[in-house]
């Protein structure tokens, strides 16, 4: 896939999952002990052989471009191409409202327009999947298509509603695209992630532009579908959509479940994020930990159960934690007693605390407090 | 090239014998340690950390593992344009080839590579001691006594300087006279194998040295007394930290076991001071229901079905059911399987212990090393 460009487009809705996006956007969100959501999107491509990579930030881009850094940790600090991140150039809150994010990529489309690759893969961040794109690619060659759709045929749940599905045809042509209202019992979820020649895509921006009929690239790829042949490529494998509270919390305790984590962390293809040089996790005498995910850097003393836990925390004695995340670099005091429950990073919960939530409705404190 | 005033280098080609099967494919500073590590981690992290930008290490036994873990010296923010790290193995040249002859040779086959950076000062290290050290502040107080040559020392209990090399001294510090594991010692400040000089003395020395027929090509038996019987000022600068050669199976041992307690003498988790290496990118660990896991360190990839206690797992371990792991460093991508079980032992990097079997002394007496040709390089 040397031949193809990578873009993902992190304009991404916001409104369920308000607490853990106040600081970052979805793409930055912390997900199994040491990544972040982006991760799995960047790794996905890089695995795929993509090695030029364009990062499309909405606002709040401080703490991601941190992460992605030069790229090394993703091999993507090259010479020749590499990962670039184009940040808005304007108010985006502004301007978002009135002219979605299609502007965005006008105003960086000689990246596009100038790159070697012939072709474009174009992603969102916030689908976590271990992907392979070789596989993706070489379908969407062989069908002679002009655009296709990547797609997962899941059993309806409620974590999918509101979400695209595609209609789809004869010969896995695509006939439309809707919106899931839940009313069937399996759809063909799209997830959004587009695979054409990039003069298609230069052209569909430069058109919406000029007819102004888009503001958001996705509203101009839908609109534009009546004009090629669109195909679309199954996925089959683990898929999770951080596009809630609720989604956060369940697919980070998906990864308690074996098979789930396997086939997400897997040798062939594996996931990349950035290193921090963190010692073991060390297990004190009086430590119990059960069922649980533990990055390295923590230092335990308590009991520890179905929960999933990052780099550098502390768990101090007597204290209980469980079915509960909790973010790096956070401390929980002595006797503290904690379940279903979020910490966001850098939190400290003082002694002898109580915090609990539901498993729908888990108790989330935010970035920096202490408690 | 530019100017640096203070150029590092690790001597890094000692076979470590006493280290036994770990040491049969790769250098000693290459050993895996405290549950992440390789032992050159400790003196390039220092190196890093103190601002010294410009390495050499020099190589000769069993390079692979070294070179592959060194890289271009990116974990330690040693890929520079000016300085960085460089190895240094030994070479051709018009005269033929040679190998290091002892470890004053080795930088004498190199005086060329710290020419180039024009030093006022060389740190020499060993690339085998575990210990956090500003050499910055050693370099402060060889520039303070106007000294030739400042050796780091620390102070060992009376009853063990018959072990080391101990440097007897004035009131201010100033050395007299050097005693080879003395046996009835007159000081207990042992040398720690670190080594700040002016340059042109040492570079002066070095090539007076090599034409002497009796030479042992080695710093603590030619130059260091030879400079000292020379009537050059000599200090020892004294180090309180933590500081442990893990040259036998048993230092190595118990210098990973100290990392478990509470008030473990070396703080590996100072973030004003980390320790880096080349990180293996791997999932966090699980701990699953079945696990129990005690007093121990763990690292990332792991999977922990079985028991664990007082122990240092390195990355990538697998530990199968009902399996127990007792007193041991289970060193990168080892396979427990099933019903196994491991008593005070030293299990080498990608060995495979069979479902049921038992390793090592169920007394926790002697220290059982299991050991395997694959034993060197691990991602």
């Amino acid at each position: 896939m040397k031949n193809c460009l990578g873009i993902i487009n992190l304009s991404e809705e916001e409104m369920q999952i308000q607490e853990l996006t106040k600081v970052r956007p979805i793409a930055g969100l912390p997900f199994a002990g040491r990544y972040r959501v982006i991760d799995f999107m960047l790794s996905n491509m890089v695995n795929g052989g993509i090695h030029n990579i364009g990062i499309f930030t909405q606002n709040k881009f401080r703490s991601l471009i941190d992460h992605i850094g030069s790229g090394k940790a993703w091999d993507l600090d090259r010479k020749i191409s590499g990962v670039k991140v184009f940040n808005p150039a304007f108010n985006y809150n502004k301007i978002v409202q009135t002219h979605g994010d299609i502007e965005h990529f006008y105003q960086s489309l000689d990246y596009i327009k100038y790159a070697s690759e012939d072709y474009v893969f174009l992603s969102r961040s916030y689908m976590i999947c271990n992907m392979d794109l070789k596989k993706i690619f070489k379908d969407h060659l062989e069908s002679n298509n002009d655009i296709s759709i990547v797609y997962k045929n899941v059993k309806n749940e409620e974590k999918f509603y509101g979400l695209d599905t595609l209609n789809i045809g004869m010969n896995k042509l695509l006939i439309s695209i809707g919106k899931n209202t839940g009313k069937k019992e399996k759809i063909d979820l799209s997830m959004e992630m587009y695979i054409m020649r990039k003069d298609i895509l230069v052209k569909i921006i430069e058109e919406s532009v000029e007819s102004g009929h888009s503001n958001y690239l996705k509203q101009a790829l839908f609109q534009e579908l009546v004009n090629y042949k669109v195909g679309t490529c199954r996925y089959e494998g683990y898929l999770a959509c951080i596009n809630s509270n609720k989604n956060f919390y369940d697919a980070n305790m998906d990864m308690l479940d074996m098979d789930i984590y396997r086939q997400l962390f897997n040798n062939e293809r594996p996931v990349f994020t950035k290193v921090k040089d963190e010692p073991s996790t060390i297990y004190r005498e009086n430590s119990d930990v059960k069922n649980s995910l533990v990055a390295n850097g923590c230092d335990i003393e308590g009991e520890v159960k179905n929960s999933i836990i990052f780099r550098d925390v502390h768990i101090d004695e007597g204290t209980k934690v469980t079915n509960s995340i909790i973010m790096q670099r956070t401390k929980i005091e002595k006797n503290c007693s904690l379940n279903n429950v979020i910490l966001d990073k850098y939190v400290v919960i003082t002694k002898e605390n109580i915090l609990a939530g539901d498993k729908k409705i888990p108790y989330i404190v935010g970035k920096n407090l202490t408690i | 090239m530019i100017k640096k005033e203070m150029v590092a280098l690790i001597l890094a080609g000692g076979q470590g014998s006493r280290l036994k099967g770990l040491t049969k494919n790769l250098a000693k500073p290459a050993v895996p340690f405290g549950g992440k590590y390789r032992i050159i981690d400790f003196p390039l992290s220092n190196c890093s950390n103190s601002g010294i930008d410009t390495v050499g290490i020099l190589t000769q036994y069993q390079p692979l593992a070294l070179n592959a873990h060194i890289g271009i010296g990116k974990p330690w923010d040693l890929d520079r344009t000016r300085g960085g790290v460089k190895i240094l193995p030994p070479y051709m040249s018009e005269e033929g080839g040679r190998w290091f002859k002892g470890t004053s040779n080795a930088i004498f086959e190199n005086i060329h590579f710290v020419d180039t950076y024009d030093p006022d000062y060389v740190l020499i290290l060993s690339g085998d001691h575990i210990y956090k050290m500003d050499y910055m502040k050693m370099l402060k107080y060889h520039k303070e006594k106007k000294s030739e040559v400042t050796l780091g020392v620390i102070e060992v209990p009376w009853e063990d300087t018959y072990r080391f090399g101990i440097l007897n001294t004035t009131d201010d510090l100033k050395i007299y006279e050097f005693d080879e594991k003395p046996k009835n010692a007159k000081n207990n400040l042992a040398s720690m194998g670190i080594y700040i000089f002016n340059w042109k003395k040492l570079k002066e020395y070095l090539i007076k040295d090599q034409e002497n027929p009796d030479t042992n090509y080695d710093f603590g038996k030619d130059i260091l007394p030879k400079m000292l019987n020379d009537g050059n000022d000599m200090y020892a600068y004294e180090f309180d930290g933590y500081w442990r050669d893990v040259g036998t199976l048993e230092s190595l041992w118990e210098g990973n076991m100290e990392m478990l307690s509470k008030d473990a003498p070396l703080n590996i988790h100072d973030r004003t001071w980390k320790i880096y290496s080349r990180n293996a990118n791997l999932p966090p660990q699980i701990i699953t229901n079945n696990a129990n896991v005690k007093s121990s360190m763990i690292n990332e990839g792991c999977y922990i079905d079985g028991e664990v206690n007082k122990s240092v797992i390195f990355p990538n371990v697998k530990v199968g059911k009902n399996a127990k792991i007792i007193q041991s460093v289970i060193m990168p991508n080892v396979v427990v399987e099933d019903n196994a079980v491991i008593y005070k032992s030293i299990i080498g990097t990608n060995s495979i212990i069979k479902d049921g079997s038992v390793v090592g002394d169920k007394e926790l007496k002697e220290i059982t090393l299991i050991s395997n040709e694959d034993n060197g390089l691990f991602e």
